[in-house]
């Protein structure tokens, strides 16, 4: 048996799906073979990553009171929720992409998350020109550090968007139904959290 | 001398290399590798702090030299020592012991591994960079804080925790997936090894804890590079949100490093008393209550702090609670001992001591539960030995058991029984030397993490004490590596099954091929090769 570090991808990781029918005689198999592991690997993920975002929202929500004028001054909740729409109506459009396995609606998912970054961007720009930071105050430690994390995490799916798109454009039919479903199920969470962000820091501004 | 190929039988022209290796056995080999190495770090750097405070008012080091070796000790054996070590052992065992061809990603734990390095490398370079953190492994804020460590220590420590956490966190899915998904016909969740039920509660652990960890660390990054306030009380911030972020990891990160080490033992004891295990569902439910039990603990960490009588009372009694499943767990063990033939080589030595210091560990740690002796010893040496009996004589215990155990599985040689009976006598000596006189020391009020001691305190003759048992420990060590750099190449050839065991991995050759078994294995029940060589006496399901 020779094998060397890098084995070709159709052969790796040894398949046990190819072997299930042959081994079906030999008894019960531990769980159903349609639970793909990448999709369990991503949710698994997903879960821990939810761990990392609770815990910067929960530092959010502690230093809420003494950020909360600040906030309501200079937060401007109505552009921040046209760009969040953009966010929204991308998981839509990923959701349309996955089932139909279409480059055009994967473009249409990569724009709009584009869009919400570039709101996202020129809001920081507003809030750095009126002298607010991550350093200022503990209102733009806060709000930095969690709208932040997840713009990067906006980032990180573009990328992942990315390639898939890229992927497709070769030879479509080498990407597996996981991929497709990986890449939207990440890009479900990031829209998901910032449901949770949109609500505690801009929406929050009006309790 | 027969040329029998380490780690993985596969021809030697045909090796993968290990810069570019993705079989799970080389990659628990270099996973197992890097704790050796960071080990043997670490118990230099424990030399030098035990040979500073040997003698009251001593000069061996400078302060600043004593705080950079306690604070990189302690970050050391936990996070690059002790995590690698039984991820490793997790990576190269736990696909052969549920019959899997290989972990569920093999490219993605090959990243794991080097992240986990890599991180631990980025922590080291900073004695190059001008000064390791020096603001212990827990890192205070606001001691953390720009203000109070303005070197670039603190900084390392943070980049190198979170890119180490991030290959933790990616092992962790892996071998959760794996086990979950990869499992061969008929090896049901409740038929498979309790090292894998351990290595699956871990790394749902991991999962749910080191997120905390990260969160925390890209708080104080931003509080040391952006001018953040996250625990900056003059800023508004709390220190303690620190605090209770970290131990949200740190609690969980003392089981993250005792369950596998459980696990290995639970699969030595079994099989040197000739015995399926005592309680098999007892052992793994109980482990799933300790990590349940284990998220709801942190601020025991924290009684000193002044949170309140209500939270202190509170988390009192959670961590007493910890004490019942770990308790089933110690009297599992020795009823599957009683009654059994016991054969008392150097793994089973391992695992018994194991057993007794984790319960000094255990019941030291009951003691701390309780808020008003907490108080009486927070900070003391008390908090010290405690900690050493759970995480070595507990958990390095276990994981020397391990080692003597699957060590003829990963090379195809044994270790020298010989040799080892020596580094078990001398570590169980060195080491209750070291650490027993701890615990007075801490009752009569020294603190931990000082650089030295006023010979009026009277606390010179038990320092000394310590001292020389951490020399013996630092023999113990020597003849340990003696005996794998000579067992690696003379030792006794061990064939595949040298302990007559029960479970999978010994059903194939040692080391294994690197597709692990010829053909995948059918099981019927918790000891399939037991099954398999005694087919008459098969176990009743």
């Amino acid at each position: 048996m020779s094998e060397t570090g890098f084995i070709p991808a159709e052969r790796k990781p040894p398949a046990l799906s190819i072997s299930l029918g042959s081994l079906r005689a030999q008894g019960p198999l531990p769980l159903s073979p349609k639970i793909d592991r990448t999709l369990l690997g991503v949710a698994i993920f997903i879960a821990s990553e939810s761990v990392f975002f609770l815990a910067i929202v929960l530092a959010y929500v502690a230093y809420r009171d003494s950020g909360l004028a600040t906030a309501k001054a200079n937060l401007d909740v109505v552009r921040t929720a046209i760009f969040s729409v953009a966010l929204f109506a991308s998981s839509g459009t990923m959701a349309r992409a996955a089932r139909t396995r279409s480059g055009a609606w994967l473009a249409a998912t990569m724009i709009l998350g584009a869009i919400f970054l570039t709101g996202q961007g020129s809001e920081y720009a507003r809030l750095l020109g009126e002298g607010i930071g991550p350093g200022s105050a503990l209102f733009g430690t806060t709000f930095f550090t969690l709208t932040g994390l997840h713009g990067i995490h906006v980032l990180a799916g573009l990328v992942a968007l990315a390639g898939l798109f890229i992927a497709n454009l070769g030879r479509a039919r080498a990407v597996r139904a996981s991929a497709w479903e990986a890449v939207g199920f990440y890009w479900h969470f990031v829209d998901a959290v910032w449901v949770v962000v949109f609500s505690v820091v801009y929406l929050g501004t009006f309790l | 001398m027969t040329a029998i190929p380490l780690w993985v039988r596969r021809p030697a022209a045909e090796r993968a290399g290990w810069l570019r290796t993705v079989d799970h056995k080389e990659i628990g080999v270099l996973y197992i590798g890097m704790g050796v190495a960071f080990f043997a770090i670490g118990g230099l750097e424990a030399l030098l702090l035990r040979a500073q405070l040997a003698t009251p008012e001593a000069s061996l080091v400078d302060p600043e030299t004593f705080d950079q070796a306690f604070t990189v000790h302690g970050v050391t054996m936990i996070l690059l020592a002790v995590v690698p070590l039984l991820v490793g052992f997790a990576n190269y065992m736990v696909p052969l012991m549920i019959g899997a061809p290989d972990v569920a990603f093999p490219r993605l734990n090959a990243l794991s591994f080097w992240l986990s390095l890599v991180g631990g490398i980025v922590l080291y370079f900073s004695f190059l960079a001008g000064g390791a953190p020096d603001t212990g492994w827990f890192s205070y804020a606001p001691l953390s804080e720009r203000a109070f460590a303005p070197g670039t220590g603190v900084d390392y420590y943070i980049v190198g925790l979170a890119v180490n956490g991030a290959g933790t966190i990616i092992g962790a899915i892996n071998l959760a997936v794996t086990i979950l998904l990869m499992r061969c016909p008929g090896m049901a969740i409740s038929r498979v090894p309790l090292f894998v039920w351990m290595t699956l509660v871990t790394s749902v652990l991991i999962l749910g804890a080191y997120p905390a960890l990260t969160a925390a660390l890209v708080m104080l990054l931003v509080d040391r590079q952006l001018g953040g306030h996250f625990f900056d009380p003059a800023g508004g911030g709390q220190a303690v949100l620190w605090q209770h972020l970290f131990w949200f990891f740190g609690h969980p990160e003392v089981y993250i490093m005792v369950l596998p080490a459980m696990g290995m033992i639970s699969e030595v004891i079994p099989v040197f008393s000739r015995k399926p295990i005592f309680g098999y569902g007892f052992v793994a439910g109980s482990s799933v209550a300790i990590a349940f039990l284990s998220f709801g603990v942190w601020a025991h960490h924290m009684f000193a702090v002044g949170l309140g009588d209500t939270e202190n009372a509170i988390f009192s009694a959670t961590s007493m609670l910890i004490a019942i499943p770990t308790g089933v767990k110690i009297f599992n063990w020795i009823a599957t001992m009683i009654g059994g033939r016991l054969r008392m080589t150097a793994a089973m030595l391992f695992a018994v001591g194991f057993i007794a210091m984790f319960v000094i560990g255990g019941l030291s740690g009951v003691a701390l539960a309780v808020v008003p002796i907490d108080q009486a010893v927070t900070d003391s040496y008390f908090v010290v030995a405690h900690l050493h009996y759970v995480l070595f004589g507990g958990t390095m215990l276990g994981i020397f058991a391990g080692t003597y155990y699957w060590f003829p599985k990963m090379t195809g040689r044994l270790l020298s029984e010989g040799l080892g009976r020596w580094h078990f006598w001398l570590t169980f000596a060195g080491f209750n030397l070291t650490f027993l006189p701890q615990h007075w020391l801490g009752a009569v009020g020294m603190p931990r993490r000082v650089f030295t001691y006023a010979a009026s305190t009277g606390w010179g003759p038990l320092n000394l004490i310590s001292t020389i048992g951490a020399a013996i420990l630092a023999v113990a060590m020597v003849v340990f590596f003696v005996n794998l750099a000579r067992s690696i190449r003379s030792g006794e050839i061990a064939g595949d099954d040298p302990w007559d065991a029960f479970t999978l991995e010994w059903s194939t050759t040692s080391p294994p091929p690197p597709e692990n078994f010829a053909s995948i294995p059918a099981v019927t029940g918790r000891r399939p090769l037991w099954d398999r060589k005694h087919p008459e006496a098969r176990e009743k399901e």
